[in-house]
């Protein structure tokens, strides 16, 4: 009976305790631009700003933080309500082709966004076409803080899913332009903002990284950003976001895990004194054959 | 061979007075007019090669009782695959998959079906095949055939044509339907044993056409021809009509000369037949039916479980459908980057209706995880392992005739759990059909000393249970308790009986007493009676004596068994019958000095041989010095009826043994005689005569009336009793069986005393009980208007009897109801039917007699379908066959040398008692496997589904499966498909031991504790907690966030992975906290799963990634070095099995169960350190029980008690607080 009230406590304290500060030690700052960056003239018809190409699209944000943010800091956007999960635009891609580029004919797998004009499109489908293209440029009082744009998509997608030989080739030359466009001498396995876009997110909200700043900021610092508002969220009622946070061993500044450890931490505690509070008052020995049901029939009898 | 060659000139159908009558006026009749449709069939004998074409071809003999051909196979196994409603769903989803609309590639969808079609195919197409073998095994049997020119060569039976002309040697089947030609008999006789066909032992005699009784040799066959005309290929065993065309004349045949296939010769050295009915013509194969398929109980319920989870699936799919129309109409012309504008009908904003029921089937596949596929492989996979254990379990194994068990249909196995009333056969199942001579009582005195088996087994348990009670008593009272002395006295008598030195065994003689044997009889005072008690046994029969050449010792043949007990005790007291001829029979009389043998000659001079209407057999006899005797032997009621005034000397006396030895099931007769004078025979012998030569209808009656003159005044004896050898352990597995709080009806076709005395012997019956007999009354049948007369009659009796058992208020008064053939066919009639089933149900045994095969059908439907129990038939012969097929479970006993019940049952075993092992063991187990994991099975699938269905809601139920194709593939077939297989295959709650020690455990089946639908919502709902537990956790921590020190956040394949990580983790978990039985294997397949699982992840990130996409190296590179990864599937697994852990542990602590219970004592060891207690226990722990010997041994310690009880009033009737143990 204490066996089993005991092993009802499956985590030792220190394990939830360290997930929570894990988490806490993160310092994150988060700012909404979308709305903001838009001029006070078509704020009441943001899409008809930001479909027309003539308008500056430049905004400025200035930025204050709050902590000691260690380095490296983390740059993501965030977009919100963008279904990048949807199954039309997920299956809307072509592996090979990325890989192999206009050796791979077969782009089928790419509609709506295969072909242009009767050539095919590198890199084919909705997803790079719909590439995120709004950048930032920071700095700190009148410094330019430099930001490291490489090595922000994992090393196996640049070395080994994105072809070293491949240009990008009739990309967005047809009529509907959608995101961001491509420098064609560029190869894709070296197109970082493109390989971590075509990392599809498994939530209608979702950021991904920028890049990376690798110098502290402290407490007080004003960060002036310098971003273009190019990309249309405003179609379907979305947010834009920029994020700077620090990591720590866990990622991100997220509570869950560490909340819910001693969530279930504690409720493992709970459950085995209960356990143990009924093993006390009533207990029945192990192996104690009067709790067999053909003795207790007897006992009703 | 070579024994029947002595006496094969001999007339054997001199011996019989009433049976094998020769319809000699029937032959002068003429041949029977076979006219019109049903009398086609034409038969050229000794010309088979007529029988090679057109229209004279017939069906040839090789016979086959597979399902398939090589042609047949494929669309008929298809269509039985589909014939459950997952396998079409499937099916159906795997054709969607070909087209764009499917969520996940054609090969996900494709493959896990192949294979699972393929499994049970195979399946299918294997257990084919061994029925093939067994056909092949048939077929391939020799026979001798005539070549023509007068050789015989042998040839294979399924060679045989019709046409043919055969010879049959001894004990050998005939191959197919024969006219009997002539025997080894000059008079055409032979005896047949039809056991096979309606299960009856005793032999019939068959009798060949007086035409033919020349073509006795095989030369004499050179020239032969003949023509049959007959009847077409019919399933009526006990007719047949044809013509025979020999030589010009016309001779009518009847069912007397026809021996049908799978019958047997017997007593008969040879005999000669042309084949008319070949293979599946032949009667008996035409008398048997497709067997049908049955499926298990839990088999049924899991279908509506699947018709449950398909109107889930069809709910939600309903509701993403409208999701996904709302979203597409409303919000899609928004996303741009979806260009709506370019949209394909499936996501076409413009005709959102459309694209919503194109979803529709797009979510009804997507959510098909929801019906597990494999569930149906997998139990079919576990229930063929299981039936190999089956198969293989040594404690099952006969030694004597090397047959093991065997599980002939696996899909059963669980339904062996659950069984609540056993239909139970007697002859060959409960009975060897051998007789033993015990006991005897001789002019009023029982000699004997020896019990019969079941004497044995109630004195044994009567001493445990004494024992018991003994130590339990004085646990209470102190020891200085008195008065048990009386108990004690008598249960030590009844053990001392049992003591027996072994001495040299003779089959059919157990029979001690040193008063008795080795001549000492002739010292007793009473030597004259025993004498002439001795001479009716060694003369009053109709068997023949077989000498065996080499060793000189003397077997006899009879045709029924008691006969040939009554000849081997005569000659093991001394008077040996050696030889029989036309008129006399002689003895070798070892009286009065044992040393030098007397050879005496008894003239035959009248035999009124056994019918059972007559119940009765005399001779008359006149000895060397000329004295007439009549020496009779019969049923007591009969015999008593007919004795004289000075014959009734030892009535009273011989009358109290008789009970005493029908309470110990035994059977018994009474044996008298009388001494003739000359002219009082002749006159009689004259008139016997007259009848005998007589023709006509009336000549049975006359010989009747005449054998009955005769059979008058005799001056009784003594009596017999003959043990109808139970088979080994029989009585043990009843009372096992019994204690299991199982049901044991027996259907036999014996006669009612037959029946009542193995109901004694199989403690089915005991003294005390009352008995209901449900007859029918002779008066009601004369009256007009009869049949309703009877019915009312019935139904009275039946009314009354319930009435009885109603008000019966003694909780220990049990009731046995015994119904014959014929009152049944009348009871199971639609008005009467539940009626009798009322009464028969409350009754604690049942016994049916003389019942027929029909019958049995349809007693065991009217218990299968008016108590909706499960109801298991067990049998051996071919007459059990409509039973075995009739029941929930059908037991064939194998190792006798029919075939016909086992290829009908559904499991075969070699010894009745080999069912206590096969119901409370394997059938525990297996039911216990099989309901776990088909619980499991919808847990686990459930858990996995619905995340599916979770994840939909935040893609805007777009169809999009955050899986990688392959994981959902390798889900169901490789990472949670051993564990569970594991888990319906070595399960066990206790082990095999203890299963047999606690039989009162086995009750958790047919109370369908582990499979009811408390339990199975339970598991679902404990797979909807982890399915949302496993989402929910999942997707709240990769929300927006990096998940890695990197600051890399997760795509959709990272999270999918981490979720099935969890996945795999929670399922594995969770199986291993349901097991309670664990070897190296279980822990190979569960962690094994799970290794498997990041195995192929690792080697599955290896691959290309135009292949492979996102999920390239995710391993390796996004998900193993982030602690995230790890921490996150911790927290997931012990927060899913932290309810259901709770679960058990308040169950175990609170509500433990018994298996709970013993598991604790067997842990702790208590069994070892406690032995009292664990003896205490294992008394305990049976079903409250009114039959089994445990059952009698009771009722008499109560009746014992009882007096006790009233003597210790009389002495100390003041003080009356002698509290009663009980």
């Amino acid at each position: 009976m204490l066996m089993v009230a005991a092993s009802q406590q499956p985590l030792p304290c220190p394990v939830q305790y360290h997930h929570l500060q894990g988490a806490k030690r993160v310092v994150e700052i988060v700012e909404r631009y979308d709305a903001e960056c838009v001029p006070d003239a078509y704020k009441s018809n943001k899409v008809a700003y930001i479909k027309n190409g003539s308008i500056s699209k430049n905004c400025t944000k200035l930025l204050k933080v709050d902590k000691l943010m260690k380095a490296p800091i983390y740059i993501y956007y965030q977009l919100d309500n963008y279904y990048q999960n949807h199954r039309r635009y997920v299956k809307s891609r072509s592996d090979k082709q990325l890989l192999d580029g206009l050796q791979n004919n077969d782009t089928s797998s790419c509609k709506p966004e295969e072909s242009n004009g009767g050539l095919p499109v590198v890199p084919c489908g909705l997803v790079a076409w719909s590439l995120f293209n709004d950048s930032y440029i920071f700095t700190r009082g009148a410094v330019p803080l430099k930001v490291n744009r490489k090595n922000i998509a994992w090393k196996s997608d640049r070395d080994h899913k994105f072809g070293k030989r491949v240009y990008p080739f009739n990309f967005q030359n047809g009529s509907l332009i959608g995101g961001g466009k491509l420098d064609p001498h560029i190869p894709l396995s070296d197109q970082e903002d493109l390989i971590v876009w075509m990392r599809t997110a498994a939530l209608p909200s979702f950021r991904k990284l920028y890049g990376r700043i690798e110098e502290d900021l402290h407490p007080s610092d004003l960060i002036t950003v310098n971003l273009t508002n190019n990309y249309n969220t405003y179609s379907f009622g979305g947010a834009k976001k920029l994020v700077l946070s620090t990591s720590s061993w866990l990622g991100g500044k997220n509570d869950f895990l560490g909340v819910f450890y001693i969530f279930v931490g504690s409720s493992c505690i709970f459950i085995s004194l209960v356990f143990l509070l009924l093993h006390l008052k009533d207990s029945r020995p192990c192996g104690d054959a009067t709790f067999s049901y053909w003795n207790r029939k007897n006992v009703s009898l | 061979m070579a024994r029947g060659r002595i006496r094969a000139k001999f007339r054997r159908s001199n011996l019989y007075t009433f049976a094998c009558l020769r319809p000699t006026a029937a032959e002068s009749e003429g041949p029977q007019s076979l006219q019109g449709p049903g009398f086609s069939r034409i038969v050229h004998c000794n010309e088979p090669v007529l029988h090679k074409k057109k229209p004279l071809k017939y069906c040839s003999n090789s016979i086959s009782t597979t399902r398939y051909n090589v042609i047949t196979f494929l669309p008929k196994a298809f269509f039985e695959q589909f014939r459950r409603v997952a396998n079409i769903y499937f099916l159906v989803a795997a054709i969607c998959s070909l087209f764009s609309f499917s969520p996940f590639s054609p090969l996900s969808m494709i493959a896990p079906l192949v294979f699972v079609l393929g499994v049970s195919m195979t399946k299918e197409a294997i257990e084919d095949w061994h029925r093939f073998i067994q056909d092949m095994k048939v077929n391939t049997r020799k026979v001798m055939v005539h070549k023509g020119g007068g050789v015989f060569r042998n040839k294979q039976w399924r060679n045989l044509q019709v046409g043919d002309v055969l010879k049959v040697e001894k004990d050998k089947f005939f191959p197919a339907d024969l006219l009997l030609l002539s025997s080894s008999y000059e008079d055409g006789l032979c005896y047949v044993e039809t056991m096979n066909l309606d299960g009856e032992t005793n032999l019939k005699v068959k009798r060949s056409l007086e035409v033919t009784l020349g073509l006795d040799s095989d030369e004499s066959f050179k020239d032969f021809k003949g023509m049959i005309r007959c009847e077409d290929p019919n399933p009526s065993l006990y007719t047949f009509i044809g013509n025979f065309d020999y030589e010009r004349e016309v001779y009518p045949l009847d069912p007397t000369q026809i021996l049908l296939r799978d019958s047997k010769l017997r007593n008969t050295a040879f005999i000669y037949g042309v084949v008319i009915f070949t293979g599946h013509d032949s009667k008996v194969m035409q008398n048997s039916t497709k067997s049908p398929s049955k499926r298990s109980r839990i088999e049924r319920k899991m279908d509506r479980i699947i018709y449950v989870l398909l109107s889930v699936l069809l709910g939600i799919s309903v509701i993403s459908s409208i999701g996904f129309y709302i979203q597409t109409k409303y919000q899609m012309p928004d996303w741009w980057y979806l260009q709506p504008q370019s949209g394909t009908s499936c996501y076409d904003p413009n005709n959102a209706i459309a694209s919503g029921f194109c979803h529709f089937v797009t979510a009804l596949m997507l959510y098909g995880y929801l019906i597990p596929i494999s569930l149906y492989v997998s139990i079919e996979m576990v229930k063929f392992l299981q039936a190999i254990f089956i198969n293989r379990d040594i404690d099952m194994y006969d030694g004597e005739s090397g047959t093991p068990a065997q599980a002939r249909t696996s899909n059963l196995n669980e339904e062996l759990g659950q069984v609540d009333t056993i239909l139970s056969d007697k002859t060959g199942t409960l009975t060897c059909n051998q007789m033993d001579f015990l006991k005897c009582s001789i002019a009023g005195s029982a000699y004997g000393v020896k019990s019969s088996e079941v004497e044995l087994a109630a004195a044994k348990q009567m001493a445990v249970d004494l024992e018991e009670e003994e130590s339990g008593i004085s646990a209470y009272r102190g020891p200085n308790h008195h008065g048990r002395s009386e108990i004690e006295l008598e249960s030590i008598v009844t053990t001392v009986d049992g003591k027996d030195e072994k001495k040299k065994v003779v089959k059919g003689f157990s029979f001690e007493d040193s008063r008795l044997m080795d001549g000492n009889w002739i010292k007793d005072p009473k030597a004259k009676d025993i004498l002439l008690f001795l001479r009716i046994l060694a003369i009053c029969h109709t068997a023949i004596p077989e000498i065996n050449e080499e060793t000189n010792e003397i077997t006899y043949e009879a045709e029924s068994p008691d006969e040939i007990a009554f000849l081997v005790a005569a000659r093991e007291f001394g008077f040996e019958f050696f030889r029989r001829n036309q008129s006399s029979i002689y003895v070798r009389e070892g009286c009065p000095s044992p040393g030098d043998p007397v050879e005496r000659e008894y003239k035959l001079l009248n035999l009124l041989d056994f019918t059972s209407k007559r119940k009765r057999m005399s001779v008359i006899v006149q000895d060397e010095d000329g004295q007439i005797l009549l020496l009779c032997k019969g049923a007591d009621s009969i015999i008593f009826d007919r004795l004289a005034k000075n014959g009734r000397a030892y009535e009273e006396v011989t009358t109290k043994h008789l009970n005493e030895y029908g309470e110990n099931g035994l059977r018994t007769l009474a044996l008298a005689y009388k001494r003739l004078d000359k002219a009082e025979y002749t006159s009689w012998n004259n008139e016997f005569m007259k009848a005998k030569t007589s023709i006509g209808s009336d000549r049975e009656a006359m010989l009747e009336k005449v054998s009955d003159m005769m059979e008058r005044d005799l001056i009784l004896i003594g009596a017999t009793a003959v043990e109808d050898k139970l088979q080994k352990g029989v009585p043990q597995c009843i009372d096992k069986l019994a204690q299991a709080g199982l049901k044991l009806w027996v259907l036999t076709g014996d006669k009612m005393e037959t029946a009542i005395n193995i109901g004694f012997a199989c403690s089915l019956l005991r003294q005390g009980m009352k008995q209901i007999c449900i007859s029918i009354n002779s008066d009601t049948l004369g009256r007009q208007d009869a049949k309703k007369a009877v019915k009312d009659d019935i139904l009275m009796q039946i009314t009354n009897a319930s009435q009885m058992v109603k008000l019966e208020k003694d909780p220990h008064a049990a009731f046995a109801l015994i119904i014959d053939g014929k009152t049944l066919t009348y009871a199971l009639e639609e008005d009467l039917k539940n009626h009798f089933l009322g009464l028969a149900v409350d009754c604690a045994s049942v016994i049916c007699c003389r019942v027929s095969p029909k019958q049995k059908a349809l007693v065991t439907r009217l218990v299968k379908e008016g108590t909706g129990k499960t109801t298991l038939a067990i049998g051996d012969g071919a007459n059990d066959v409509g039973m075995i097929q009739e029941a929930d479970i059908g037991v064939g006993i194998s190792g006798v040398e029919g075939m016909q019940a086992v290829m009908a049952s559904d499991f075969a075993i070699a010894q009745f008692r080999f069912l206590e092992k096969l119901l409370v063991v394997h059938g525990h187990w297996c039911y216990k496997r099989i309901a776990q994991m088909i619980c499991y099975f919808f847990y686990k699938n459930i858990a996995f589904g619905l995340t599916f269905f979770y994840f939909e809601a935040v893609t805007a139920f777009s169809g999009q499966s955050i899986y990688d194709d392959w994981y959902m593939i390798l889900f169901n077939v490789f990472v949670t498909s051993l564990p569970v297989i594991s888990l319906g295959v070595f399960e066990q709650d206790v082990s095999s031991e203890i299963c047999l020690q606690f039989p009162a455990l086995y009750q958790q089946g047919p109370k369908n504790l582990f499979f009811d639908w408390y339990r199975i919502l339970g598991w679902m709902g404990n797979g909807l907690v982890a399915s949302a537990v496993i989402f929910v956790f999942n997707i709240a921590f990769f929300y927006r966030q990096a998940f890695r020190p990197g600051g890399q956040t997760a795509d959709m394949t990272t999270v999918g992975t981490a979720m099935f990580t969890c996945i795999v983790w929670v399922v594995n978990c969770q199986i291993a906290l349901t097991m309670s039985h664990f070897t190296w294997i279980q822990h190979l397949f569960i962690w094994g799963s799970i290794g498997f699982w990041y195995l192929f992840l690792l080697i599955y990130g290896l691959l290309s990634p135009s292949y492979t996409g996102n999920v390239y190296k995710i391993l390796q590179e996004v998900l193993g070095p982030a602690p995230s990864y790890w921490t996150i599937t911790l927290l997931v697994t012990v927060t899913c099995n932290l309810l259901y852990f709770s679960h058990i542990s308040i169950q175990r602590c609170f509500y433990p169960m018994d298996h709970h219970v013993i598991q604790e004592i067997k842990y702790y060891k208590k069994d070892v350190r406690d032995k009292i207690m664990w003896t205490r226990e294992k008394s305990k722990a049976r079903q409250e029980t009114k039959i089994g010997f445990t059952a009698r041994v009771e009722a008499k310690i109560r009746y014992l008690r009882g007096r006790l009880h009233k003597k210790h009033l009389s002495l100390n009737s003041p003080r009356t607080a002698v509290a009663s143990p009980s």
